[in-house]
């Protein structure tokens, strides 16, 4: 146990060094903009941007070098005066639609889009078909006392 | 020695699973009831060897036995004895382990309270339930084998990743496993009946607590889960819609739709075509969660080629459950046909409504969580699908369950009179519309989050009320509270279920609305505002636990010059597994919750701070509880007991 103790300390050596070394925040806070509602524009663009180091997360909430970067890079674009639309597009020509985080609506996801929509419909209209063709055929016999337990269930 | 006891007696269960698949079938086909018999007995024998199995590996973590390569890979003999013991299913071939060894459990429970199950049902039901076992056990001897040893013990271990030491996450996949595994039972009794051809209240009677208890569970796992997410990682968030959770997210989903369509099958007899596949369904979303989770093919395509083989097996288990009930279903439902009518408007259409919303919003989830995939195999496209697609796809449909809900619930069986229903929920319908159009005027941005949130869970909430307080019909108020307290437990679970989804609506709505961020730099000695809160720095303080190093500052918290307390936000790394993790200080409260985390040392002495106000958060988590003790109170009810009443008399019938 000691020896393990010494070697735990000479790592607490190397970690004090390391320690002053590492980010653990996302938007840092001489990255803010002065004006607050470029800021929250920044923010909502942001929001919708992957970062391309991570793992399912976007750059607003990520403490990576890259995602501090291109936060950096839409506040410099925003203070330019670009448009929200603008900053995006010009970042998707940059890194391809791989950083959206919400792909866009087109012929290619189609499918993503549409399917909650188009299988509501279709339920619905499954659902109100076997409605209106209710069948009547009864099932294989039951014993009687399996009847008068069902019986039973379905009366409380 | 423990370590090869523990390895064999899995090999040892993963024998006795393939008996108890084959064997009692046989003898359910030549009609010999002792082979049929055996079911009950190698039911229970799988489970205590798996327990052995289980036990002995645990053992090993306990110990700290670095002979054992799984132990070298996941633990420190620093680490404290709780994450030891976590430790045992916080890696992944021992959580499989701890997944067959809840599917053996939930077997053996059968197996011991199924006495008024007709034995050769019982005996299909638990070989289904082995075939299952022992694809899952093949999985971990062939692909994931935790009893791995090495020749030359190394001195220590790796550590278990710092980020899941934390008691929250420690007891967070036992609970999703049980979920998951809960699902496995429902689907054993949805491919049993299918093989007998028969399905009716007594079946649908079994299968209600387990399709309740693997919700209630995943309720607990998933609020578990979202709650570490919240304290641990750093920002406050609550829900990322990432795969990993989105896989636990689609069986809750679905189990909420099997629940429900299983309490039509027990009341009316309908439904029961489409409560076996719902089964089918939920089991299957089930596996898939596991192999997103296990395969690691979404978060990284590549990571999954390099070794393939695990993911190719589940796979395999998924293509032979999912494929093989599916096929069964189309083949043998023709022959299961329910003879009850209801009309349009009646609590059954209401809950086809529920089903029918609960499933396509899995499936949005489902379609989104696997997208990416897709894309890149069909078009070679390399995209993304994250938090903001969900947030527009998914939460249309879970609003429209909002809203019908609490008509749906209180709607009469067969057919419904939408005027009379709504006599107890007018009040629900005004107060929700109002509090919305309230806090639609008072606030000053745009966001619609906030006033539908509001509206809709206070028409769940006070709608729950309403229906509970119509059921207990009397002119005075003696009457009425004696009826209230004669209802059934199933009754106050539905209650509870219900308006625990409207508390969690609530604070959904309030933390996404209303939140306050303020990030600066603080040097020591001053202090700042944020709302109506000061915080005034102390300083910083390092100091080394047992197996991290921290840094912790001090800041004391006023509100309106009231003291507040201390909050002490952390920075801690982990030398062993090389990580930081940062430990913010969360005040709790009814209203609010404040954030504080502490950041990065500045270059002229000050430090980078981060505070949130967090309005109702606990709200989110709070709700989840509420539903989940819900579902405890309904399983408890005395209806849906595995031995009921008149068990010993049907027994008899049954054995003729």
């Amino acid at each position: 146990m000691n020896k393990v103790l010494t070697g735990f300390q000479v790592l607490i050596f190397f970690a004090w060094i390391l320690m002053n070394s590492t980010s653990v925040f996302a938007v840092e806070p001489d990255e803010v903009l002065n004006d607050p509602k470029l800021e929250e524009r920044a923010r909502g663009i942001s929001k919708n941007l992957r970062c391309l180091v991570c793992r399912n997360e976007s750059i607003d909430d990520s403490n990576a070098e890259l995602a501090k970067d291109l936060r950096l890079l839409v506040r410099e674009r925003l203070v330019l005066g670009e448009s929200n639309k603008e900053i995006t597009d010009y970042i998707v020509s940059r890194y391809g639609e791989y950083v959206l985080l919400m792909p866009a609506f087109g012929w290619s996801n189609l499918l993503l889009w549409l399917c909650g929509p188009i299988m509501l419909v279709f339920g619905s209209i499954i659902a109100f078909w076997s409605f209106k063709n209710k069948t009547h055929t009864s099932n294989i016999p039951l014993s009687e006392k399996d009847e008068q337990r069902i019986k039973d269930i379905l009366k409380d | 020695m423990i370590i090869e006891l523990g390895h064999l007696a899995l090999i040892l269960a993963f024998s006795l699973s393939i008996v108890q698949l084959i064997v009692p079938m046989i003898g359910i086909k030549y009609k010999w009831s002792n082979l049929i018999r055996l079911s009950g007995p190698l039911a229970s024998f799988q489970f205590l060897l798996t327990f052995i199995s289980f036990g002995a590996l645990m053992n090993a973590f306990i110990t700290s036995d670095f002979s054992v390569k799984l132990v070298v890979e996941n633990s420190h003999s620093l680490k404290p004895m709780l994450y030891k013991i976590s430790g045992t299913w916080g890696n992944h071939e021992g959580s499989m382990l701890l997944w067959v060894l809840i599917l053996t459990f939930f077997g053996f429970l059968v197996a011991c309270f199924g006495s008024n199950l007709r034995t050769d049902f019982k005996a299909r039901v638990l070989s289904v339930q082995s075939a299952i076992a022992s694809c899952f056990f093949a999985f971990i001897l062939f692909t994931s084998n935790p009893f791995e040893r090495y020749s030359i013990a190394p001195l220590n271990g790796h550590d278990l990743n710092p980020l899941l030491q934390d008691p929250g996450l420690a007891f967070h996949p036992p609970f999703l496993y049980m979920g998951y595994v809960g699902l496995s039972m429902s689907f054993s009794f949805a491919i049993a009946a299918l093989m007998e051809g028969r399905v009716d209240a007594i079946w649908a009677r079994w299968v209600r607590p387990w399709a309740l208890l693997a919700w209630t569970f995943l309720t607990i796992g998933i609020a578990m889960g979202s709650w570490w997410a919240y304290y641990e990682l750093g920002w406050g968030g609550w829900w990322f819609w990432d795969p990993v959770e989105n896989a636990s997210f689609m069986p809750w989903l679905v189990s909420g739709a099997l629940l429900h369509s299983a309490i039509v099958l027990e009341k009316r007899e309908i439904l029961k075509n489409w409560t076996i596949l719902l089964a089918i369904l939920a089991f299957s979303f089930s596996l898939i969660g596991t192999f997103i989770v296990r395969s690691g093919i979404i978060t990284s395509v590549h990571a999954f080629a390099t070794d393939p083989t695990r993911g190719v097996f589940i796979l395999i288990i998924i293509f032979l459950a999912t494929g093989g009930g599916l096929t069964l279903f189309a083949f043998r439902s023709k022959k299961i046909t329910s003879k009850n009518t209801f009309s349009l408007v009646s609590r059954e259409s209401a809950l086809i409504l529920n089903n029918l919303l609960l499933v396509v919003s899995a499936f949005v989830v489902f379609i989104g969580t696997l997208w990416p995939l897709f894309a890149d195999l069909i078009f070679g496209k390399k995209l993304s699908v994250g938090a903001p697609f969900f947030d527009i796809a998914f939460t249309p449909f879970f609003i429209a369950i909002a809203i019908v809900l609490p008509v749906g619930a209180s709607l009469a069986w067969k057919r419904g009179n939408l005027g009379r229903t709504m006599i107890a929920l007018w009040p629900a319908l005004i107060l929700g519309i109002s509090l919305g159009s309230i806090v639609w005027v008072m606030q000053t941005g745009g966001r619609m989050m906030a006033p539908v949130g509001v509206s809709l869970a206070t028409w769940l909430i006070c709608g729950s009320i309403g229906d509970v307080w119509s059921r207990t019909r009397g002119n005075t108020l003696r009457i009425k509270i004696k009826r209230l307290l004669g209802l059934h437990r199933s009754d106050f679970g539905k209650f509870m279920a219900h308006s625990g989804l409207g508390i969690t609506i609530f604070g959904i709505a309030a933390i996404t609305a209303w939140e306050i961020e303020d990030i600066r730099i603080i040097k020591t000695g001053e202090s700042f505002d944020v709302g109506s809160y000061n915080f005034f720095f102390k300083g910083v303080t390092n100091s080394s636990e047992k197996n991290y190093l921290v840094t912790r500052g001090e800041f004391i918290v006023k509100n309106n010059d009231k003291l507040i307390g201390t909050m002490l936000p952390e920075k801690r790394y982990y030398p062993i597994a090389r990580m930081w993790t940062t430990e913010a200080s969360i005040d709790q409260g009814i209203t609010r919750d404040l954030y504080l985390v502490i950041g990065e040392e500045q270059d002229d002495g000050g430090w980078s701070v981060r505070t949130y106000l967090k309005p109702f958060a606990n709200w989110i988590w709070f709700g989840a509880l509420f539903m989940a003790a819900g579902g405890i109170l309904s399983i408890s009810d005395r209806r849906l007991r595995f031995s009921v009443g008149t068990t010993r008399a049907s027994k008899v019938s049954f054995n003729e």
